[in-house]
């Protein structure tokens, strides 16, 4: 398969968020603002890379009928990893994120990508394909934040934009989640029939 | 901390999916028809009060002694997706009609996040035994409580006019969000 094509579908094509919903839980509940979005995103990508990685490894070993509990310890040992990389180098990061960082092993992407993907092909096509889906979430949850960031405190990566007085604070909290990401999905939609 | 206070704070102000954002995919999933959505949360039900409980008694009597409680993430995965095996097994055997009603949830229940959301939440609260199963239980109840209320409202949705660009997950996302405002408004009841 061309290999910018396996990188690219996550973006627009596949994106995890937009187009198959999957991921929902971070999504919603990270994004009150940029900087948070980028970094759970950043966190599922080395996830999703470094357990397509080991899942294309030894893919030929595991025996059929436990391939998703094998899949599970793979995937929950890097995001224990994660956790105390994070905790130690990103303090800050860490408690605004909280239980959402343990629960990247319940991300549906994750597992989803380790049985559709990388239990089928090569390690280098599964690096790849981890890489663009990890980053196609990461833009998706990126974009969610700002957008949230922005009309909800006047701000972008805690930039202030204009005066926090006018922003609508229901976009930084948990309905003006739902109601976003409800727009975005059809705004993007269209753009993509268009 | 009263048993009061955890309940309610479960159920309405802190509800699980509605302001914690845990277990949104069976609740965008399976929300389309009320009678699956009543299933799925008997489901949940179950499986986060046994899983509570089995997790909560593996952290105090195996992690925290040996002090390894960074294992914690992968051996509540594995303690959950092991129970929801065990489950469907016993149910098929016990309870044949439990077993048609929930059966087709049970797999799914693996990577709801709420279940294991719950599970490690009743740790960090401190919770003891009986207090992290009136959580589990209370959650529960509250998972219940907004997966009905949105299956209702999508069964009306079919019938209203929706614009053409909006229909099928937008404007249920946005119907999501005006629940979540409602649920709001419970805002200082604990």
């Amino acid at each position: 398969m061309n290999q910018w094509k396996n990188f690219s579908k996550g973006f627009f094509k596949e994106n995890a968020v937009f187009t198959l919903l999957l991921g929902m839980c971070p999504t919603l509940g990270v994004t009150s603002s940029a900087i948070n979005g980028l970094g759970m995103g950043l966190a599922t990508t080395f996830v999703l890379v470094m357990a397509n990685l080991v899942i294309s490894l030894i893919k030929d070993v595991i025996p059929e009928k436990v391939r998703i509990p094998a899949f599970i310890v793979v995937i929950a040992t890097f995001v224990t990893i994660v956790e105390m990389l994070m905790q130690a180098y990103v303090p800050a990061l860490y408690d605004s994120l909280g239980l959402f960082i343990p629960l990247i092993v319940v991300n549906c992407i994750v597992l989803g990508r380790a049985e559709a993907f990388a239990s089928k092909n090569s390690v280098g096509a599964s690096i790849v394909d981890g890489l663009g889906m990890g980053l196609g979430f990461a833009m998706a949850l990126t974009l969610l934040g700002s957008v949230r960031e922005l009309l909800g405190s006047g701000k972008l990566f805690d930039i202030s934009i204009y005066p926090e007085d006018y922003g609508m604070l229901v976009f930084v909290l948990a309905p003006g989640a739902f109601i976003a990401l409800g727009y975005m999905i059809a705004i993007i939609d269209k753009m993509k029939k268009a | 901390m009263e048993y009061a206070l955890i309940i309610i704070s479960a159920i309405f102000v802190n509800n699980v999916v509605l302001s914690q954002f845990l277990g949104i995919c069976p609740f965008l999933g399976v929300s389309k028809k009320l009678s699956t959505g009543i299933g799925m949360t008997g489901a949940v039900t179950f499986v986060m009060i046994i899983a509570t409980l089995v997790t909560w008694m593996v952290q105090k009597l195996v992690l925290e002694p040996f002090n390894v409680q960074f294992l914690q993430t992968i051996t509540f995965i594995l303690i959950i997706a092991a129970l929801v095996q065990l489950v469907e097994i016993v149910l098929k055997k016990v309870s044949p009609p439990l077993y048609q009603a929930l059966g087709v949830f049970l797999p799914l229940i693996t990577t709801n996040c709420a279940i294991l959301g719950v599970a490690i939440m009743t740790i960090q609260k401190d919770f003891n035994l009986m207090e992290s199963v009136v959580f589990a239980t209370a959650t529960a109840i509250g998972f219940g409580l907004a997966l009905v209320l949105f299956a209702g409202i999508r069964e009306q949705l079919d019938l209203a006019d929706v614009p053409k660009g909006m229909k099928g997950t937008p404007i249920a996302l946005i119907v999501a969000g005006l629940l979540a405002l409602a649920f709001m408004g419970f805002a200082n009841l604990a």
